[in-house]
């Protein structure tokens, strides 16, 4: 039990994952889910009370029982003991303070991470402000490499999206095309397809192989599918890059999406005995969002923004290529209006950067949401400002086949012209080399030998 | 001028994605701006107008020759209705009494529920062409339905409370998709064998998408639904079960999201 009180206030917490719940920055899907504060008074009071808690008690009390959740399990049993004892003694309002601090360096941080829990980033993640999470999500870098090298300081990837709602192929490398000469594509260019349909998918990987290798970019293809599809598209021989999957915090939650560690594990396996990497070795890829375990009815009674920074927790034992945070896909019975699709986006990436991720973030949100354009200028300026990995690059930032809107290739030149920010070394030196971006990094003004190189390959 | 545009707008013949809009510095053109702010007001639009319920009843009542009541789900308004998809799924107390005044010692194959959803333009765009085309295929076939109800504020499983209270094997739900920025108007429709108020998995919904001009025809649609209704009414199934089966028959069935 843990209470809060003052001269005129009295709050008690009966355990843990209420605490938590509780001293979350309000957002509806933890209303839904009936865990969240019942007013400003009992939040701020629950932000008091957990300031206060000690970070062993994370140590000692699982929020979701290890006997019972692989998670948990997985969290508990590959933390490093060591990197992060002389911080374990805190308290979590201590653990801010530190963060905050100027001889906390990025080296430092990331020095510790192997040993901060996802529970412990998500306290106290939820007593910082934007600002604090801003401030020391951009002090880390967590490089990752496949083809090229993602995370540097410095440095913006996007992700380029061509998705097409038949999963046309001519449709989706009209989309290739846009992307690649607005300079986009240094994450990876990855397809959700339409069905889970085997030869097509296969087919989709084909195109991305010949399109890569054609043009000599230096990037990673992959469709989005099941894992259990990728693995058997390796075993007939498809050009696979990457392995995806969605995960989320629970092992209920996995469940539900038809994947557990053992399979990731042997995806792994699978995709790096083929080994298509030349710059390094990382090459899963996972998509990740609060709301995800409730929406499937495997919450266990811990609220939103703790179960997503447990997915990380699931994400880091498999050393990933690339981690993206789905923000605003699943609808405002789970994250409302503009600002809470902002703060739940800064949390994300904040937890997974402390945790030592290569984040990236679908900065997106849907029509029945209270959000827009303005909402996503805003949190995608932040974003880089923070340092996220990368982001999407869509066509205009419509997805005519997930029917939602995230950021376009326009958004990444506005946000690196704004930052000085550039594409991953490789890429740029190819965009470069090949004439495609001018060298103050924009789109050259005559592309035409350009678009006929890549045209010619795809027979379009 | 200062737009610097892109000699690839060929390659807009194999594609409704955005591709091709031109720059102007790393910006997009004015046009193209504009053009994105209106295909999201219209999709913001589709969300939180309110369809011509009366009207619409009308219609149904002419159509089917019998009374459609307009019903209410728990969900108060829109802003709660978005927030809150537990109440939208269960019909307001009010609104359950009245349908189970007027069901009592009925049964029927099945209940069709009209629901908004999350697209009023759906309706009111679809919603009559599609019920035009049913009935005639329903009468051909023999399929014996409850009235039609309307349910403000509805999603998907206010459907299965309908089914159970007017004594019906199968629920259909015809209702507004969530609406994409290029489909603000399209129409869904669930079927749901003997379903259960609060205990029916998604995997038990058989789902026909994308009804709208430019996407499935409501005669097509009607087919499928005609054909889901009597394979479902003669195996006693719904769901995956059922869906690959059709697949497999009629090659291409969508399978929409929920709600």
């Amino acid at each position: 039990m843990y209470t809060y009180s003052s001269a005129y206030i009295n709050y008690r917490f009966e355990t843990l994952a209420q605490l938590m719940a509780c001293a979350s920055p309000l957002r509806s899907g933890d209303v839904l889910a009936g865990v969240a504060a019942s007013c400003e008074t009992e939040r701020a009071a629950a932000q008091h009370c957990l300031a206060d808690l000690p970070l062993k008690t994370f140590l000692k009390e699982d929020l979701i029982s290890y006997d019972s959740d692989e998670v948990t399990r997985i969290i508990m049993d590959s933390r490093d003991r060591e990197v992060f004892r002389d911080q374990e003694s805190m308290t979590v309002g201590e653990f801010r303070n530190w963060l905050l601090s100027e001889q906390t360096t990025g080296e430092v941080l990331k020095k510790a991470a192997p040993g901060i829990t996802p529970e412990m980033a998500a306290a106290v993640s939820k007593i910082m402000k934007n600002q604090d999470l801003i401030l020391v999500s951009s002090k880390i870098r967590n490089v990752t490499a496949f083809r090229n090298t993602l995370g540097l300081g410095g440095r913006l990837s996007t992700r380029l999206q061509p998705n097409h709602p038949t999963d046309d192929l001519k449709g989706i490398a009209a989309s290739v095309i846009d992307g690649l000469l607005y300079g986009s594509g240094d994450a990876v260019i990855g397809i959700n397809p339409a069905t889970d349909n085997l030869n097509t998918i296969s087919d989709m990987l084909k195109m991305l192989d010949e399109i890569i290798r054609g043009n000599a970019i230096p990037t990673q293809g992959c469709v989005l599918t099941h894992v259990t599809t990728t693995l058997d598209l390796i075993n007939k021989g498809a050009p696979v890059d990457l392995v995806f999957q969605s995960i989320g915090g629970t092992e209920k939650l996995n469940a539900s999406f038809g994947v557990s560690a053992s399979i990731l594990k042997e995806a792994k396996q699978a995709a790096e005995e083929i080994g298509r990497g030349s710059c390094g070795n990382n090459l899963m890829y996972f998509e990740t969002g609060q709301g995800a375990a409730l929406s499937a009815d495997a919450a266990h009674g811990v609220d939103q923004q703790t179960l997503e920074a447990r997915a990380y927790g699931l994400a880091r034992a498999f050393d990933p290529l690339l981690v993206n945070t789905v923000v605003g896909f699943i609808g405002p019975e789970y994250l409302y209006d503009g600002k809470q699709i902002t703060r739940a986006g800064l949390e994300d990436h904040f937890c997974g950067k402390l945790l030592g991720l290569p984040m990236g973030m679908d900065i997106c949100y849907t029509n029945h949401a209270e959000a827009d354009q303005n909402d996503m200028d805003v949190l995608m300026t932040l974003m880089g400002t923070a340092g996220c990995n990368f982001i999407m690059g869509i066509p205009g930032g419509d997805d005519i086949m997930l029917n939602y809107q995230t950021t376009s290739y326009h958004d990444a030149l506005y946000l690196r012209r704004l930052l000085g920010l550039r594409p991953a070394p490789e890429f740029e030196e190819w965009l470069t080399a090949k004439g495609i971006f001018t060298p103050d990094l924009l789109p050259a003004e005559n592309q035409r030998l350009q678009l006929g190189e890549i045209k010619g390959g795809l027979g379009l | 001028m200062s737009i610097i545009g892109n000699p690839w707008t060929g390659l807009k013949q194999y594609t409704d994605a955005r591709i091709a809009l031109g720059r102007t510095g790393a910006s997009l053109p004015t046009a193209e701006h504009l053009d994105f702010q209106m295909s999201h007001a219209l999709a913001r639009d589709a969300v939180h107008q309110l369809p011509d319920y009366e009207a619409l009843k009308k219609g149904a009542e002419e159509i089917f020759q019998m009374p459609c009541p307009l019903l209410d789900s728990r969900a108060a308004d829109r802003t709660v209705y978005l927030q809150r998809p537990d109440l939208g799924r269960r019909l307001s107390r009010e609104s359950a009494a009245a349908l189970k005044a007027d069901g009592e010692g009925k049964e029927y194959d099945f209940s069709l529920t009209i629901g908004d959803g999350l697209s009023a333009r759906a309706l009111e765009g679809n919603l009559i062409p599609f019920l035009k085309a049913l009935v005639p295929e329903l009468t051909a076939a023999g399929l014996k339905s409850a009235p039609p109800v309307m349910v403000r504020q509805c999603r998907v499983a206010c459907g299965d409370e309908v089914a159970a209270l007017q004594s019906s094997k199968i629920s259909v739900v015809l209702i507004g998709e969530r609406p994409g920025l290029s489909s603000p108007d399209s129409l869904g429709v669930y079927l749901t064998w003997a379903p259960e108020p609060g205990e029916t998995g998604d995997d038990k919904r058989n789902c026909i998408s994308n009804i709208r001009g430019r996407g499935m025809t409501p005669e097509e649609g009607s087919r499928k639904l005609v054909w889901l209704l009597k394979e479902s009414l003669t195996r006693k199934i719904s769901g995956v079960a059922l869906k690959d089966e059709q697949q497999s028959l009629e090659g291409n069935t969508i399978m929409g999201e929920l709600d």
